[in-house]
């Protein structure tokens, strides 16, 4: 009976453990792995650096602006397509509209390369050479200052980290996920098909570290647009990391090119 | 003893009540609905006979491109061939994902990615089997391994048999390989693809794709089965591979033609894929005016889910199809 007694015990005590073990872990879980650390200082994956766009997919698309009415690949609605049909690069250039295929949504797609810093503790920074952009991915719990949409937007960004097995070995790793919206509407592709300014626009970038040693960023991109796509854009796009920005080369928004 | 089992077993069971896993791994299991948000052309009614932008091609993967026409598929003997494992990432089908455990551990001994109608199931074993010699056959599954790193499922495919990269005849050799990193992101799965092919590549082609979770896919697992039969008799038993001769291509300008795109991205040279290439072709491009075939790849009209009212060229006739 002291037997049972002790084991019950024992039992209650490993459960209350767990209990909070589990507890701890599932707000660990997207915060950085504490609430006093900085979002740099929680980092789980390094995506400072110079990467580039290696165009592999959709090149047609992506390297050379298409043709006028050339959807191909995109979900549009009825609405989407009429505002596309309506694509005018000499009144967008007139008007000094030519950065909107520079809009964050178009922006990772294009081939360009991308320098990523950190400005401070808790905002990633993302700058472009093609169309000489900057991205500003807030950490924390930073609040978006309100105002007229920008072609960027506002980012809210936030580690997610694996989750530890029981018994097992630490888990590594992680991802970035950045929430983008406020966003003035721009071109989602170079030849005018446009999403609005309700578009909510959600990014997973993950870290990919091959064995012959190159480092791969994977931004998969879910735009939805409800008024312009049937469906969320789904494209994941990917870059290779560079050893320098020896190749940075700045330039600026062009509406046809 | 006794004790310390039963102590062990209740950890276990109150581990699995709090909803801790016992493996740091992230579930993929379910079926797996294709976006088709890019390259949709290529994946769903297929390529131009010879568009091979965004290959980084060897001049012999270039060489034994040009020379492939479709007609090779109505010999009997190559009707029912399938593509190699990493054309799930080049086609255009859902997935259907599941684990196979140890009857004994539970563990997961084996991640099975679905066959599609011309491709082979993918087994990935987990158990740390080791890796067949290299003279051991080649197939259409190949042989491969998975590791977790993180919640990235990392897996890397050897002993593939002779195959294509893309429908229109670029190759792939059975020196190949490929490496995918599947990542999950609530219910969005993305596999990045990066292939290698010391004949045919002159360096990594990196490919990666997204599906949705949608559990009423129901994806078949298997592939159907395939009954060749003859198409062209005047091919049968010839011994006779329609082909074309090097320099003989009718449709290697077919794209300059139809989109003023540079030859040598049609034709896959490895600096093509980088942006420095924007600068030699800045002065030459010239964007054309309007689009002529397949410029809408959204959800088949008139079926579910497309939007009405829509009108679009949505096949080589150059025809508006209206809802």
């Amino acid at each position: 009976m002291k037997n049972g007694r002790s084991w019950l015990r024992g039992f209650l005590m490993e459960a209350a453990a767990l209990m909070v073990l589990g507890s701890v872990h599932l707000f660990a879980q997207g915060r950085g792995g504490g609430a006093a650390q900085t979002a740099k200082a929680a980092a789980p994956i390094d995506l400072t650096g110079y990467w580039v766009a290696v165009i592999s997919e959709d090149w047609r698309w992506r390297m050379v602006t298409p043709a006028k009415g050339d959807y191909a690949s995109i979900p549009l609605t009825k609405d989407g397509k009429a505002l596309a049909d309506t694509w005018d690069p000499a009144k967008d250039t007139s008007e000094g509209e030519q950065c909107r295929s520079y809009a964050a949504p178009g922006l990772m797609r294009l081939p360009a390369r991308f320098h990523l810093t950190w400005q401070d503790d808790n905002t990633l920074r993302v700058d472009s050479d093609l169309g000489m952009q900057t991205r500003l991915f807030h950490f924390g719990n930073w609040k978006s200052p309100g105002g007229a949409a920008t072609w960027q937007g506002d980012s809210v960004a936030r580690w997610e980290m694996p989750r530890a097995g029981f018994g097992a070995a630490p888990a590594t790793g992680g991802s970035l996920t950045v929430n983008t919206t406020n966003i003035k509407p721009g071109y989602m592709r170079k030849n005018g098909v446009m999403f609005s300014a309700n578009a909510k626009l959600t990014e997973y970038f993950d870290l990919v570290r091959e064995e012959g040693g190159d480092i791969w960023l994977v931004d998969t991109v879910v735009l939805d647009d409800p008024k312009n796509l049937q469906v969320p854009w789904t494209t994941p796009i990917h870059y290779k990391k560079e050893a320098d920005g020896s190749k940075w080369d700045p330039t600026p928004c062009s509406a046809t090119w | 003893m006794r004790n310390t089992l039963i102590r062990v077993a209740s950890a276990a069971f109150l581990a699995g009540l709090i909803g801790i896993p016992a493996n740091a791994e992230v579930d993929l299991n379910g079926n797996w609905q294709s976006r088709q948000h890019e390259d949709w052309i290529e994946r769903g009614p297929g390529p131009d006979p010879v568009d091979y932008t965004g290959l980084p091609l060897s001049p012999e993967g270039r060489a034994k491109a040009l020379s492939y026409t479709a007609a090779q598929l109505g010999m009997s003997e190559r009707q029912c061939l399938y593509y190699v494992p990493h054309y799930v990432v080049f086609g255009p089908q859902g997935v259907k994902i599941w684990s196979e455990h140890d009857h004994v551990t539970g563990r997961i001994i084996a991640w099975k990615i679905s066959a599609a109608v011309d491709r082979d199931i993918i087994t990935v074993w987990m158990d740390g089997r080791p890796r067949p010699g290299r003279n051991e056959p080649h197939t259409f599954a190949g042989f491969t391994t998975g590791k977790w790193e993180g919640d990235m499922l990392t897996t890397y495919t050897t002993h593939i048999k002779e195959g294509y990269d893309r429908r229109n005849g670029v190759p792939s050799s059975d020196q190949a390989t490929a490496t995918m990193h599947i990542m999950r992101h609530g219910d969005l799965l993305t596999i990045m693809a990066v292939i290698t092919d010391p004949v045919y590549l002159t360096e990594p082609h990196v490919v990666d794709r997204t599906w949705v979770l949608d559990p009423r896919a129901n994806t078949p697992p298997t592939s159907a089965a395939c009954f060749p039969f003859v198409e062209l008799p005047n091919l049968d038993g010839t011994a006779k591979v329609p082909h074309h001769l090097p320099g003989k291509n009718p449709d290697v300008a077919e794209l300059v033609k139809l989109h003023n795109l540079p030859q040598d991205a049609i034709l896959g040279f490895p600096e093509t894929i980088y942006p420095e290439y924007r600068k030699k072709i800045k002065d030459t491009y010239v964007r054309p005016e309007q689009c002529k075939r397949y410029c809408c790849g959204w959800v088949a009209l008139g079926g579910p889910g497309s939007s009405p009212g829509l009108s679009c060229i949505t096949n080589g006739s150059g025809r508006v199809f209206d809802q």
